[in-house]
């Protein structure tokens, strides 16, 4: 297997430092680097000068597609987006068809992941069988599955049932699950085209007010702080609900909330296009709502930035608004917004980004292997960031199978240079490497 | 401009050019021989994916006394109904090579996907989206404001260059679902007169708020104080009864003693105020009959108005070499 010597890498954009990687771990940091480097004769070199070593990224929210929508992304296109994006793992969630709601198709999904070989790959089980909200899926055959499922989503809707969402809650203790939560009242959102608020009044789509995210979280936490368990909130999009989440920390509700790259950055004025390519779920809000949720990010009320990288094919977005598809790439361009978000603004430092795309998410997650410090003896997880470097963001040369990517023709700062799997280096000079 | 798409994007001038160019052509179709050879040799499409059957045939027949093939594309029954996207309709009629789209579609902003892709590159005319727009609706409601506000007031010829500066328009009813009401607080805004929109509160969208008119829950109040120079009454489909949390207004009854054009509010009027509707009417629900026959209803001046405001707006986007812009 051949080692990497990383040559004055900024460690969490700190000061030039080299790092060795050998045998799937970090074998050496600073001047040990070198010198155990020339005692190999298989490594190496990657000049790493003016490049942020970061631990590899952990994305806890994407749609890989497969099984079942094989025509929108693979397992195998989808990791090889992830990797050029500085991932080193990620986790599908369970909207696929079949629905990942039985140990057999969580199973399945981590085979495809591991013959991928391009991150590590970690199953999200459906919370309701067939993700229909009426029964629980067997939560505790798919944690004791191969793929130890500890992330139980059905992401694409919520669990709505009061009821069932408290069983959840209490069933994955025995565990140490987690409930993750698309909050989306059903009701208040029937036929919901975009944000409700001026910009919808005057495009005349249907509204997807901020109330029916805000009123599930508040349920939500009170549950979970009553019966003692963990909640994690995806896409935390309004700035009520960064209020609410806010609050349920504070009483010590054992809750953690993640934001998407694209509710940091856009907002519902680019709806006025009326292209597909901005519609997701929940929609783009304000500007007001952006800086809510940015600085949410930044003082630690959500703990983690999650893609939910949501391949369609093209017909599903060429086409009118009402017709289009919810969701948007996000995984070749992720660590860019945040830079850009977050990183130029001052919100966070390179060491925050640290820990809130890998640490903590894969803290959530419960993996022992990733979202680790940079240090001796850890898994060789690392990504190598330029942020000096700028890109003009093309659809049709990412590596995802489809193109809907809400920055097409947008000059982002930031280039993935090398992303390192257990050693093995998945991408080199922001090309794809070496899968096995 | 080379398209139609919004109210919103007339100026005060273009917007006039327009009416203008309605009067003209209106002036054309008090003759005999009502056909002008402006548009022979070019085919205009009207491509409805709604049902409509009114607007469809005024701009068929503002399209014919221009000389232009007018061919009708019905969704119902054609292959949209099989499951072809907007985007093969549009890229098939692209390829037989015609000049103009005048479309109905039921999504919002069905129009300006059609103007801003590669699907199709002809001028573009929303005939209505959703519950976005209809700006040939506005602009026909203008010009038949023009005619009874302005000048004589009595429905002849407003004088060119005429706007609607100082006047007053009431537009009721089911403000939430309605096209022609953003069409219509932005034209009217553009040239002047002031708007209130009234409805119950479940009927009007939030964000209304940042809109270029105020709004309202009392029509008796907004009679009594604001004096409206017209009152315009939008259609109450039935079924926003029903639906979803028991619908948007308890009973029709309800809905008509408090927001129904009935004979005391139509006596209430200024004496100059005309009653308009675009229809079609649900007449004792939003209208009665006593309002919608009486001399001061505009409802099918309106009607014959709309052909000659289409008559315009094909001319300028087709014929004119200024397109709409003024």
């Amino acid at each position: 297997m051949t080692s990497y010597l990383l040559t004055s890498a900024a460690i969490l954009g700190g000061e030039p430092t080299d790092l060795l990687l050998a045998d799937g771990v970090i074998a050496a940091v600073g001047p040990d680097a070198a010198r155990l480097a020339g005692e190999r004769d298989d490594v190496v070199t990657v000049e790493a000068a003016g490049l942020v070593a970061l631990p590899g990224l952990v994305d806890f929210h994407v749609h890989l597609r497969e099984p079942g929508r094989e025509d929108a992304e693979t397992v195998e296109t989808g990791t090889r987006a992830a990797a050029l994006g500085g991932f080193t793992a990620v986790f599908p969630m369970a909207n696929t068809d079949p629905v990942a709601d039985t140990a057999g198709v969580v199973e399945q999904v981590l085979r495809l992941g591991q013959d991928a070989g391009w991150v590590d790959v970690h199953p999200v089980g459906a919370v309701s069988v067939g993700r229909k909200g009426e029964h629980l899926a067997e939560l505790g055959a798919m944690a004791a599955s191969a793929a130890r499922v500890r992330a139980f989503s059905d992401d694409g809707t919520a669990v709505a049932d009061p009821v069932l969402m408290r069983r959840a809650l209490e069933y994955v203790k025995a565990f140490d699950g987690v409930i993750v939560q698309h909050a989306q009242d059903p009701r208040l959102t029937a036929g919901a085209q975009m944000h409700e608020g001026v910009v919808s009044a005057e495009l005349g789509l249907a509204g997807w007010p901020a109330v029916a995210e805000e009123s599930i979280i508040a349920r939500d936490v009170l549950l979970a702080g009553h019966v003692g368990s963990r909640l994690h909130v995806q896409h935390v999009s309004t700035a009520g609900s960064v209020e609410i989440i806010r609050w349920a920390k504070s009483r010590g509700i054992d809750v953690t909330a993640e934001a998407t790259p694209h509710h940091l950055f856009l907002t519902d004025e680019y709806v006025r296009s009326y292209d597909p390519v901005f519609k997701v779920n929940p929609p783009l809000r304000t500007a007001a709502d952006v800086e809510a949720v940015r600085q949410g990010l930044a003082d630690g009320t959500i703990d983690i930035v999650a893609t939910d990288h949501a391949p369609h094919p093209a017909e599903d977005k060429d086409c009118e608004w009402a017709a289009g598809a919810h969701g948007m790439l996000g995984l070749e361009t992720a660590l860019s917004i945040v830079q850009r978000t977050m990183v130029e603004t001052g919100l966070l430092t390179w060491a925050d980004v640290a820990r809130v795309m890998s640490a903590t998410p894969a803290r959530i997650g419960r993996l022992t292997d990733q979202g680790r410090p940079l240090e001796v003896g850890e898994p060789a997880n690392v990504v190598l960031v330029d942020p000096a470097a700028t890109r003009t963001i093309r659809a049709d040369a990412l590596a995802s199978k489809s193109t809907n990517t809400p920055y097409a023709g947008m000059e982002l700062p930031g280039r993935v240079v090398a992303t390192f799997l257990h050693g093995r280096a998945t991408v080199l000079d922001g090309a794809l490497n070496e899968a096995r | 401009m080379k398209h139609l798409l919004s109210a919103a994007d007339l100026s005060h001038a273009e917007a006039l050019a327009i009416l203008d160019t309605a009067e003209a052509m209106a002036e054309t179709q008090s003759r005999q021989m009502k056909k002008l050879p402006t548009l022979r040799g070019r085919s205009v499409v009207n491509l409805f994916f709604e049902d409509s059957t009114r607007t469809r045939i005024s701009f068929e027949a503002a399209a014919k006394r221009l000389s232009a093939d007018v061919i009708n594309f019905s969704a119902k029954g054609s292959s949209v109904s099989k499951g072809e996207s907007l985007k093969d309709t549009a890229q098939t009629l692209n390829a037989m090579g015609i000049d103009a789209v005048v479309i109905r579609h039921q999504a919002s902003g069905a129009p300006h996907r059609l103007a801003e892709t590669d699907w199709i590159d002809v001028p573009v005319i929303n005939a209505g989206d959703g519950t976005h727009q209809h700006p040939t609706q506005a602009l026909l409601d203008a010009f038949t404001m023009r005619r009874h506000l302005t000048g004589a007031m009595d429905g002849s010829p407003a004088a060119t260059g005429a706007d609607l500066a100082g006047r007053t328009v009431a537009i009721v009813g089911d403000i939430l679902h309605s096209r022609v009401v953003r069409s219509n607080v932005d034209l009217l805004h553009t040239l002047g007169a002031e708007v209130v929109v009234v409805g119950p509160p479940t009927l009007i969208p939030v964000g209304a708020e940042s809109w270029k008119a105020r709004i309202s829950y009392d029509l008796d109040r907004v009679i009594a104080e604001d004096r409206p120079d017209a009152v315009m009454m939008l259609r109450v489909q039935r079924e926003r009864m029903s639906g979803a949390g028991g619908g948007y207004f308890p009973s029709p009854q309800e809905y008509t003693r408090a927001y129904g054009l009935d004979a005391a509010r139509l006596a209430a009027l200024p004496d100059h105020a005309i009653v308009m509707h675009p229809g079609p009417m649900n007449r004792g629900l939003e209208i009665s009959a006593a309002a919608a026959d009486s001399p001061r209803s505009t409802i099918l001046a309106q009607v014959a108005n709309g052909v000659y405001v289409r008559m315009a707006v094909l001319y300028l986007l087709l014929a004119s070499d200024e397109g709409l812009d003024a």
